[in-house]
């Protein structure tokens, strides 16, 4: 079979760009399969497949584009989020870079499957060379009929435009990437009113990871049986691991969902450089809570989870440090990212991260109490749970997590009044 | 104000959006791109064109690291130090750049050449450390191939 056919990234480096090397592979053979099919088989395959959306919640897709086909209102939107901001994460940008038609053909059997008439793709502001790409994919669709008016003979239009988003990772949430599109600070919503019935323009919307879109024509090519074979049962199908830090071979690898973490470590990514001894990992993205070594047995899916840990998959990305890392260090620079990136909505959120950061900040320098680590864990238990959207959570989180597996050397740096590892800030 | 074909490539954007406010951030991104930040007047302009209040205007674009509201150094440099290109020493680099160029992080270099931002992840995570110089994506980055890389840009 040809690897078009049932990969998202087909080939790691060859970029298909031209839409005639995609056709002769098999491309928008989903997309024809489905126009003669009908919508409603389109919702029963995905639903079928089982497959989970890729954005880092893992919500199933088959119900959201059900609940976006069955609401009367009109006009409908789709949008993808390619806003692409968790730290570590960089898979979207390899699907757009190697394949993008596949996009494509995942977002036109959107609109098809829930009648939208218009798509936008919320393009993360740090990929400037991607909005040009997408525009010039998204023209040579158009003018092969595959998107456009009465797009595939179907009766339906569809136009697709790219969004530049510019450079706030909230707006990477699916309520405040909305209100952005919208022309409005990126803050998120209030929910419900839902997405799928109240999104872009207060009109029923379909807002999908760049993954998620990408998923759906395979499901389409090799069917919704073969496909929940893949991986792990309660969340099948391939999926992108963006691999990054201390390891041999970083970069995104493409492998059944359920795969332990161990074997991305060590069997993909040829293990930590330098001979050196592996001494953490973030699984997910840095909203995931840190794991130690021994926590490597654990698989790579939304139902399993580790010791003590809540989600472990989040966006795919996986970090990998080495035995000479500080831990404190690296909290302190997560911290820092989302007091950064706290859009400032609530309370919780922006005075909690905030908070965060400057306890973390003066345990590396040296200048930490006995009381810090209470303190901290006191102020993440105030952000947890009370914050408007997942990014206050997220800070929680981590630290908690960072604070639960290393504990000993936070208490190291405040106990030596200075980083053992000797680290800057 | 903002030149005529700013006005001319804004007005093209609006087609593409069901209603005008939609159109904001593609403006802005239009009206930096011509007058090279966005003072008060241009987010006037802005603001003129697409029907919003002043206030608004203002509100987004302060909202978002990638518009300026002042000049700044011909070439905005961000260096990645999230925790990917952090385990690749950045922070080292951002030494360099402060002996060999006069940069600070948040600041303009003294021959007014660069703007420095100590950036977020750029998902470019798998050739560290990166940066972004303007549209410019740059990885892999040494001590020696920094200060190679930004001698190209006058
Ligand atoms: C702070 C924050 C940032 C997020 N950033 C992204 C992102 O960059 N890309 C993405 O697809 N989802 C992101 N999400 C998740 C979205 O809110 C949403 O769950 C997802 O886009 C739904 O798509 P899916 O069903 O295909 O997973 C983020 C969520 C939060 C709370």
């Amino acid at each position: 079979m040809s690897k078009l056919i049932d990969r998202i990234i087909p080939d790691p480096v060859r970029c298909i760009t031209g839409i005639s090397a995609y056709e002769a592979e098999g491309g928008f053979r989903a997309l024809k399969k489905a126009a003669r099919a009908g919508p409603d088989f389109v919702i029963e395959e995905i639903v079928r497949a089982g497959l989970r959306g890729r954005g880092g919640a893992g919500f199933p897709t088959g119900r959201k584009w059900a609940a976006v086909a069955e609401d009367t209102a009109t006009p409908k939107y789709i949008i993808c989020n390619a806003d692409e901001g968790e730290p570590g994460t960089f898979k979207d940008r390899l699907i757009l870079e190697k394949n993008p038609f596949l996009l494509i053909e995942g977002m036109a059997l959107a609109a098809f499957t829930v009648k939208a008439g218009v798509g936008y793709i919320y393009l993360r502001g740090e990929y400037p060379a991607l909005f040009h790409l997408l525009e010039d994919v998204i023209a040579q669709c158009r003018k092969k009929g595959y998107i456009g008016p009465d797009f595939m003979g179907t009766g339906a239009d569809l136009e697709l435009y790219v969004h530049r988003g510019a450079g706030a990772y909230i707006c990477g949430e699916e309520t405040a990437m909305i209100e952005s599109l919208e022309g409005k600070r990126g803050q998120p919503r209030s929910r419900p009113p839902y997405t799928v019935n109240y999104g872009y323009m207060g009109k029923p919307t379909l807002a999908s990871n760049v993954e998620t879109f990408a998923n759906v024509p395979i499901i389409l090519n090799i069917g919704a049986e073969s496909y929940s074979k893949i991986g792990s049962p309660e969340s099948p199908g391939p999926k992108l691991f963006s691999v990054s830090g201390d390891v041999v071979r970083p970069g995104v690898y493409e492998l059944p969902m359920g795969v332990p973490l161990s074997e991305i470590i060590y069997e993909h990514c040829g293990g930590i450089k330098g001979g050196r001894a592996l001494k953490a990992v973030i699984p997910g993205g840095v909203s995931t809570a840190v794991l130690r070594s021994d926590d490597l047995a654990c698989r790579m899916d939304f139902t399993s989870k580790c010791e003590g840990s809540m989600g472990i998959i989040g966006s795919g990305a996986v970090i990998v440090f080495d035995e000479e890392t500080c831990m404190v260090h690296t909290a302190y620079r997560i911290a820092k990212f989302f007091a950064h990136e706290s859009c400032g909505k609530c309370t919780p959120c922006r005075e909690g991260t905030d908070w965060i950061r400057a306890i973390l900040l003066r345990m590396e320098q040296g200048l930490g109490v006995e009381d810090d680590i209470r303190l901290l864990r006191e102020v993440c238990g105030n952000i947890a749970g009370n914050s408007f959207c997942a990014l206050g959570d997220s800070a929680a989180i981590s630290t908690i997590g960072f604070l639960d597996k290393f504990g000993d050397e936070f208490e190291a740096h405040i106990k030596g009044k200075t980083c053992p590892f000797g680290g800057p800030v | 104000m903002l030149p005529a074909e700013a006005v001319s490539q804004i007005n093209n954007t609006l087609e593409k959006y069901p209603d005008s406010r939609s159109a904001l951030l593609p403006a802005l991104y239009i009206a930096q791109r011509h007058v090279g930040h966005l003072p008060l007047d241009a987010l006037h302009a802005v603001a003129t064109l697409l029907d919003l209040p002043d206030a608004h205007v203002r509100g987004v674009a302060s909202f978002h690291v990638m518009f300026r509201d002042s000049p700044g150094g011909r070439h905005l440099v961000q260096l990645c130090t999230n925790v990917s290109c952090m385990l690749a020493a950045s922070s080292g680099l951002l030494d360099v750049l402060k002996e060999h160029f006069g940069l600070r992080p948040g600041a303009t270099s003294p021959d007014n050449r660069f703007t420095l931002l100590e950036g977020e992840c750029i998902g470019e995570c798998e050739k560290v450390p990166a940066m972004l110089v303007d549209s410019d994506v740059h990885t892999g980055l040494t001590a020696e191939s920094i200060i190679e890389i930004l001698a190209r840009y006058e």
